[in-house]
């Protein structure tokens, strides 16, 4: 089988740890099937990220032109629609983050490429790429395969595996910029840092994470009382932000914060890939929710299921007596 | 400032048990609870601010079954002021491609600045129809963007990106924005405008009536296929605590005090 291409994400001075996830899988795939796993990079300035990528491929492919300073979608889009017709990869791997689904399902119609979004692993049955995905929030698999003809398209689900060791040492290939000149339809214009609260979550050693399940404002002190009983911080998942019940600053997960606490007790959460990924570096959790079946007791190490109004009261009060 | 809003009718699986169907590539949504999904909700609230302050109108397209009437009369008592429904099981839901292709023929041909979609659909999670949209259209796009300041041939966005940092980018119109939750406070639809909505224009549309090639968008020509879904074994190493509401409690709060979690 020909070759697995992984698109290189990096921002703000950092390759992203996405980047070696899909070097990771795409080893692991080349493996079965055969065929190089490649590392396509564009930016300015970034021989570094070229020799860092060289040692998770077997080839790494460059651009380094000031026109791709900042991520911009149309200008990747146009870089990788000259590219992938001359190079020809059995699969472009993209990360299914902020950058990868503003850039992926464009690009997937511009060059009408078999496209799967969100894959959070790909199996080999008789040769085929069978890529898996989730379908209700982690409730159900799916497995998909490809029609047509290759180049392939996937955007692959970040932390859906450890990356791998730095085994490789790929050749490093610098390439002239098919893009000659910018294109101005959208124009990047600065970056806006997160707000700064008056807790700094990543740093709690206890925190008390606040879901949908809390179901209104006028419940919080439930939380709040519980939190203040084991000292413990309040955060959230992104449904309790966006109903406002807490501020941004205190919202776990992918758009927000990466916390490992000692002790992280998830309250009416179901656990989204997306909150999953910010919290299951915790010593340990605990999950209260009502629905057996969520992802959330899959990172747990305690759950209770059940109806949280009927156990949280009990529980700060038990806690109080306990701690004395 | 005309817009075009997309809407998709979801279930809502948060606390349901879902199966697998006898098909093996549906499932049983006999007694889910439907509704309006999520992020579109939030895209429906942007359209309406931006009509009110910018004047203009506000168009729905929605493509879905007859059972997604009431979510989008919802839409037109807040505001909105027509709506297209593509109703053709022809169409192969699967595919964010070919709905792509879908929803671009019903706004092809016809003037708008902006067209706003979710940023996800709660159910297949794709994230990729508006931006596949876009592409349709031949217009710029932006992808999960949770501020919207709109000029007359411009529009500024604030596209949230991992961490909380926001990326700042300035797009000619016409564009298609991808709106991701927490952007706004939806309102609720008053009851006044619950009434007017019953008599605002929903058009209801085939393939053919759009233009589209029905075997174009359905599944034969798709170039991705769902073999089978399955339930995933859940790798729970969980203690689950049993008893009742408050002996589970207390059992916890002993495990957490005494078991040196703390």
């Amino acid at each position: 089988m020909g070759n697995i291409y992984v698109l290189a994400e990096h921002r703000q001075g950092e390759l992203r740890e996405v980047t070696l996830e899909m070097l990771t899988k795409a080893a692991a795939v080349a493996g079965q099937t055969g065929g190089e796993v490649v590392a396509l990079l564009l930016g300015s300035a970034v021989d570094s990220y070229a020799e860092k990528l060289a040692e998770y491929s077997d080839r790494v492919i460059y651009v380094d032109d000031p026109l791709f300073a900042e991520y911009n979608s149309e200008k990747y889009q146009k870089v990788l629609a000259a590219i992938l017709p001359e190079y020809k990869p059995e699969l472009m791997m993209i990360a299914h983050t902020t950058q990868g689904v503003d850039l992926a399902p464009a690009l997937a119609v511009e060059l009408k490429l078999p496209f799967i979004p969100d894959v959070i692993d790909i199996n080999v049955e008789g040769g085929k790429l069978k890529p898996l995905r989730q379908y209700y929030q982690g409730k159900v698999n799916a497995n998909f395969s490809f029609k047509g003809e290759p180049p392939y398209l996937i955007t692959f689900r970040e932390a859906s595996l450890e990356i791998g060791e730095a085994t490789k040492k790929g050749s490093i290939e610098k390439i002239e910029s098919p893009l000659k000149e910018d294109i101005a339809y959208r124009r990047f214009l600065e970056y806006v840092e997160a707000e700064v609260g008056d807790v700094d979550i990543t740093q709690s050693e206890i925190l008390v994470a606040v879901g949908r399940g809390i179901k209104e404002d006028k419940n919080m002190p439930l939380v709040e009382e519980l939190a203040a009983a084991l000292k413990a911080d309040l955060c959230g998942s992104r449904a309790s932000i966006d109903a406002g019940w807490l501020g941004h600053d205190r919202q776990v997960g992918t758009s927000g914060k990466t916390v490992k606490p000692k002790l992280y007790i998830a309250i009416g959460i179901s656990g989204a890939f997306q909150h999953l990924a910010g919290m299951k570096g915790a010593k340990a959790i605990i999950a209260i929710n009502k629905d057996p079946d969520a992802p959330i007791f899959t990172e747990a190490d305690f759950g209770i299921v059940d109806d949280l109004f009927k156990v949280l009261p009990k529980l700060t009060e038990k806690i109080k007596e306990l701690k004395g | 400032m005309n817009i075009f809003v997309c809407v998709k009718r979801v279930p809502d699986t948060s606390e349901a048990i879902v199966k697998v169907d006898d098909s093996g590539k549906g499932v049983d949504s006999s007694k889910f609870s439907f509704d309006i999904n999520e992020a579109d909700n939030y895209a429906v609230e942007e359209a309406m601010l931006l009509k009110e302050a910018k004047g203009g109108n506000v168009q729905v397209v929605c493509a879905g079954t007859q059972d997604a009437d009431v979510m989008i009369r919802m839409a037109l008592a807040k505001g909105g002021d027509s709506a297209i429904r593509i109703d053709d099981p022809r169409i192969n839901v699967i595919d964010p491609v070919q709905m792509a292709k879908v929803l671009a023929a019903a706004i092809k041909g016809k003037e708008f600045d902006l067209v706003l979609t979710g940023c996800m659909a709660n159910d297949d999670g794709n994230m990729a129809v508006g931006v596949a949209l876009a592409e349709e259209l031949g217009v710029p796009h932006a992808a999960m963007v949770k501020k919207v300041e709109a000029g007359d041939d411009k529009v500024k966005v604030y596209r949230e990106l991992e961490g909380g940092v926001s990326e700042v980018v300035e797009m000619d119109l016409p564009a298609v924005i991808t709106i991701q939750t927490g952007i706004n406070e939806p309102r609720y639809a008053p009851i006044r405008g619950i009434r007017q909505a019953q008599k605002k224009e929903l058009s209801v549309l085939k393939l053919d009536d759009l233009g589209v090639a029905p075997e174009d968008v359905g599944e034969d020509t798709s170039l991705i296929a769902l073999e089978n879904l399955y339930i995933p074994e859940v790798e729970s190493k969980a203690e689950i605590i049993e008893g009742e509401p408050e002996e589970k409690a207390v059992i916890l709060a002993e495990k957490i005090v005494k078991g040196g979690l703390l």
